[in-house]
């Protein structure tokens, strides 16, 4: 796994006004199917496509809560979230939605919250970068 | 007059811009990524503080439902589609897109 190709998705749009995130979560699927190193980071306005409580019902859109929650279940484990952007914003930790279940722990995975400072190590590893 | 903001204060100056122009008796209608503007707390919860001094500031209930914000600042007024048209009918509209 260590020669694997190193990925990174970079959300920071937030969701509904535009189709960023819902072409991100496209990808990431499709990028799963891959033998890669993936992660995703979801900072600035991506951040708020993690908060609970989002009902696109009375918008007649399909939400992408549901394929979020499946994410692990995908082997999409490495899912990052900046600590600043949640601080800016006023959310917190207890106020993200979880990305599935581990399969080997049976676990709830939650998105990991980083620094600003670790991002900026994780980005200088990776072979390449997806911006959405 | 009736000033429409559809994006977020986060990425988009719009909001800030628009409160420059705001007369006594004009009012702001926040949609979508607009909404975001109306959550308490945050970074830029400031600009719409400041336009609640002197003007009134809507919210549509739609957008802020699927966004899932529900710690709104105190002042803002929730409204739906038929209110949205109603405002629309009542004022000359300005879009800061």
């Amino acid at each position: 796994m260590s020669d694997a190709h190193k990925l990174m998705l970079i959300v920071r749009k937030a969701p509904h006004g535009r189709i960023y995130v819902h072409e991100a979560i496209e990808v990431m699927f499709i990028m799963a199917t891959f033998d890669m190193d993936l992660s995703i980071v979801f900072l600035d306005d991506g951040v708020f496509a993690l908060k609970q409580g989002q009902d696109t019902k009375p918008l007649d859109m399909k939400g992408f809560s549901p394929s979020m929650a499946a994410l692990a279940d995908w082997d999409v484990k490495n899912v990052y979230v900046d600590e600043q952007s949640l601080k800016d914003r006023n959310i917190s930790a207890d106020q993200l939605i979880s990305v599935g279940e581990d399969d080997e722990t049976e676990e709830t995975v939650y998105p990991k919250l980083v620094s600003s400072e670790t991002l900026k190590q994780m980005m200088h590893e990776q072979d390449s970068i997806l911006s959405f | 007059m009736l000033h429409t903001i559809n994006k977020s204060p986060f990425e988009n100056n719009a909001l800030d811009n628009c409160s420059r122009f705001l007369d006594k008796n004009d009012v702001v209608l926040l949609f979508e990524d607009a909404v975001y503007a109306a959550k308490s707390d945050t970074t830029k919860s400031s600009l719409i503080e400041n336009i609640l001094k002197n003007n009134k500031v809507f919210a549509l209930q739609a957008d802020l439902q699927a966004r899932g914000i529900d710690e709104l600042l105190s002042g803002v007024e929730i409204i739906d589609y038929d209110k949205f048209v109603d405002l629309v009918e009542e004022h000359p509209v300005q879009a800061w897109l």
